[in-house]
C-alpha cells in the first residue's frame, strides 16, 4: 500500500523550504505560539507527484472500469460539463455578490427549474436540496407544511417495503410515523393492503417508479387516484427517473410532489459524500411553501424573492451547490429532447439486453422484462458455501465495480444492475461472460477462490464487522 | 437451527417467553442467520406502551437495518443493556444473554396470535 507523506519523509534530502522569516513572537502572543514543531514531511516534488498519482491509480471509476452499480445510475458524464462549470466567470463567483451581477447564474437556474418542470409534469422547481435524501426531507416538510396550513392533522407516511433506506428516514425526520406497505411477490403494489391502510391519518405516500426491481408499478392511475380520494399526497422519488425521462411525466401520473437527484439521471457526478443535488417539484398547491429564496423573473432581470410567508424557509446555504446544477443545465442542453428520449431508450434497452443472456439460469423475481435495472436473486445457485457478498467481491479480481447486493430487502441473495444508456454492447457482452464464469465455473470448481476474494486489490477483504463494532477513526 | 420448543415465535421471527403477565422477547436463531453480524442496536425507552407488531427497536448487521416489531401489546418493563455494548451477544446467544427487552402485557388473549413451535418451524422451513 502506499505510503503516508510522513512515512516517506526524511531530513536529508532537497525539499521546498517552508521556513518563514516573519517575526511571530512580535505579531502573536506567547500563550497563543505553538510550542512543539510543526512536522511537515520533507519531500522532493517528485516524490510527492509519484505518491498523489500512484493513489489516484487506486480509484474504482467510471473512467477506468465498468460501473453497474444498480439505483445509483453510475452514467458517463459529459467533460465538457466539467470544462464549463471550471470557467473563471462561474468559478469566481461569490454568492453574497449582488444579484445584478450574476444575472447569468440566475438565468441558467431559473431555466433549468422550467426545463425539469417540462420533463417532470410539475409545476415549480426548487434546486436548494444538496443530495437526494435532502430532497426527500425538504418534499416532505412541505407536506408536512400544507397539511398544518389546512389544518389537519395527518401523521403517517406509507412507504412500500422494497423502497430505499433514505425514504422511512425522510418521514421520521419530518416528524411523520411510517407504516410499510408489503409488496406483492413480484415487487408491485398491493392495492388491497393499500385500501385497508389508507385512512385520515395518511399525509403521503411515496413511491419510487419504475420500483427498485426495475419494473414498472402497473396500477399507478389506481393508486395515485385511492391516495386523493383520500386527501392522501402522492410523493415520487425520482432515483429511478432515468428510466422514463421524455418518455412519461410523473406529473401525468397523479404525483403531486417529487425530487430528482441530478447526480443520476441529469449526469452531475456522483459526490461519494460531496456536493449532490435533489431539486424538488411541486405542483401548483404546494408551490406556496417551496423553501426561500425563490427565483423570479420581472421581465427587466431575475430576482431573488424572499417574501413567501408559507414557506418552509431555508433549507441550505446560499442557492444550492451551483456547479452540479450547472453541469446538469449543459448535459439537458447537451442532448436536448430528442437526445433525452434517446437515452432513456438506450438504457432500457441495455438493462434488457443483459437481463436476456442472463435470466435462463437465474431467478429474477421482477420478471423477464425490466426497465432500466434489474434484480438477480442468485440464492438457488449458490453453491459450496458461497454468498453473494463473495461473488461481488470476486468481480473486483476482474477489474470490474460491484453490483449492488442485498438491495431490495424483499429478494434473498439479491444483486442489482444498471448498464446506464453510456455502456457499448461489447462492455456489456464482455461483463456477462466474466459474470457467468464465476456463478457457474468457479463456484464449483474453486468456489475458495471466490469466498477468499478479492486477490488483485490494493487491500484484501476488509472486517467490516470489526469495522463497525469499533470504529478507528483517527490516525 | 435451533427452535426450542418452550417459546412462542413470531411471523416476523421474533421469539417470545411466556411467564404469566411478563414475556421475555428476542429474534429466532434463524433470524440472526439471516440478518448475519449484528453491529448496533437499538431499544425502546423503559416504560414505553407499545401496540402489537409495532416497530419498536432496531438491529442492523454489515447487511443492512431491521425493524424488530413488538409481538404483543404491553409496557416495557426491563431492557437487556448488555446487547447495546455487545451486540454479537444476539448472534451468539440468540435465546439467553442475547434477548432484547421484557414486556408486561396488556392483554392476556393476545398470547393466541403467537405462533407455535411446530407452525414457526413449518414457516421458516417453507422459506
Amino acid at each position: 500500500m502506499e505510503k503516508l507523506l510522513n512515512e516517506i519523509s526524511t531530513c536529508c534530502q532537497p525539499a521546498y523550504d517552508i521556513s518563514c522569516d516573519i517575526n511571530i513572537e512580535i505579531n502573536i502572543p506567547s500563550n497563543l505560539q505553538r510550542c512543539s514543531s510543526l512536522h511537515f514531511p520533507n519531500i522532493t516534488e517528485s516524490d510527492l507527484l509519484r505518491h498523489f498519482t500512484n493513489l489516484s491509480r487506486n480509484n474504482y471509476a467510471l473512467s477506468t472500469t465498468f460501473y453497474p452499480l444498480g439505483s445509483c445510475t453510475m452514467k458517463h458524464n459529459p467533460l465538457i460539463s466539467e470544462q464549463v462549470a471550471r470557467h473563471y466567470r462561474f468559478n469566481q463567483i461569490h454568492p453574497y455578490q449582488d444579484e445584478l451581477t450574476i444575472q447569468g447564474n440566475l438565468e441558467i437556474m431559473y431555466k433549468l427549474e422550467q426545463d425539469l418542470c417540462a420533463i417532470s409534469g410539475m409545476d415549480y422547481f426548487t434546486l436548494q436540496p444538496a443530495a437526494g435524501a435532502h430532497g426527500e426531507l425538504t418534499g416532505l416538510l412541505i407536506i408536512a407544511k400544507y397539511f398544518e396550513t389546512i389544518k389537519q392533522k395527518r401523521t403517517t407516511v406509507i412507504i412500500p417495503d422494497s423502497a430505499h433506506g433514505t425514504n422511512p428516514s425522510s418521514a421520521m425526520l419530518a416528524g411523520f410515523n411510517v407504516i410499510t406497505l408489503d409488496s406483492t411477490h413480484d415487487g408491485q403494489i398491493n392495492i388491497d393492503k393499500l385500501k385497508q391502510l389508507l385512512n385520515e391519518n395518511v399525509a403521503a405516500i411515496m413511491l419510487t417508479v419504475p420500483n427498485t426491481l426495475g419494473v414498472f408499478e402497473k396500477n399507478i392511475l389506481t393508486i395515485t387516484e385511492l391516495a386523493h380520494n383520500n386527501g392522501t399526497i402522492m410523493y415520487y422519488d425520482g432515483a429511478n427517473l432515468n428510466a422514463i425521462v421524455g418518455i412519461i411525466k410523473p406529473g401525468d401520473l397523479g404525483f403531486d410532489i417529487m425530487h430528482i437527484n441530478l447526480h443520476k439521471t441529469f449526469a452531475a457526478p456522483h459526490g461519494g459524500g460531496g456536493p449532490g443535488s435533489g431539486p424538488v417539484g411541486v405542483k401548483k398547491f404546494l408551490e406556496p411553501f417551496l423553501p426561500i429564496p425563490r427565483i423570479i423573473n420581472n421581465k427587466t432581470h431575475f430576482v431573488f424573492n424572499y417574501e413567501k410567508h408559507q414557506s418552509i424557509g431555508k433549507i441550505k446555504a446560499f442557492f444550492g451547490n451551483f456547479p452540479v446544477i450547472l453541469k446538469s443545465y449543459v448535459y439537458i442542453k447537451l442532448l436536448g429532447a430528442e437526445g433525452l428520449i434517446n437515452s432513456t431508450k438506450q438504457a432500457v434497452l441495455n438493462a434488457n439486453y443483459m437481463l436476456a443472456k442472463l435470466r435462463d439460469n437465474i431467478d429474477v423475481p421482477g420478471g423477464h422484462k425490466c426497465l432500466h435495472e434489474f434484480v438477480l436473486s442468485l440464492k438457488s445457485i449458490l453453491k459450496n458455501g458461497v454468498k453473494t457478498v463473495d461473488v461481488a467481491k470476486r468481480l473486483l479480481d476482474y477489474g470490474y465495480y460491484a453490483p449492488t447486493i442485498y438491495f431490495p430487502l424483499i429478494v434473498e441473495e439479491s444483486i442489482m444492475m444498471e448498464p446506464t444508456e453510456t455502456e457499448s454492447k461489447q462492455t456489456l457482452d464482455k461483463f456477462i461472460e466474466i459474470f457467468k464464469i464465476i456463478i457457474f465455473k468457479e463456484m464449483l470448481d474453486e468456489s475458495d477462490k471466490i469466498k477468499c476474494a478479492p486477490h488483485t486489490t490494493i487491500v484484501r477483504r476488509l472486517d467490516e464487522v470489526i469495522a463497525a463494532r469499533n470504529p478507528v477513526l483517527r490516525w | 437451527m435451533n427452535i426450542p420448543n418452550d417459546l412462542r415465535y413470531t411471523k416476523t421471527h421474533e421469539w417470545v417467553k411466556i411467564n404469566e403477565q411478563e414475556v421475555t422477547v428476542g429474534i429466532t436463531d434463524f433470524a440472526q442467520q439471516e440478518i448475519t453480524d449484528i453491529v448496533h442496536v437499538e431499544l425502546p425507552d423503559l416504560g414505553k406502551h407499545v401496540n402489537i407488531n409495532q416497530p419498536v427497536a432496531i438491529i442492523e448487521s454489515v447487511k443492512s437495518a431491521f425493524d424488530i416489531y413488538a409481538p404483543l401489546s404491553g409496557e416495557i418493563i426491563k431492557i437487556n443493556t448488555l446487547i447495546l455494548e455487545k451486540p454479537e451477544l444476539i448472534n451468539k446467544f440468540p435465546y439467553l444473554d442475547g434477548y432484547l427487552f421484557k414486556l408486561k402485557i396488556a392483554n392476556i388473549n393476545d398470547l393466541n396470535v403467537l405462533l407455535s413451535v411446530n407452525d414457526y418451524q413449518k414457516l421458516v422451513t417453507e422459506r
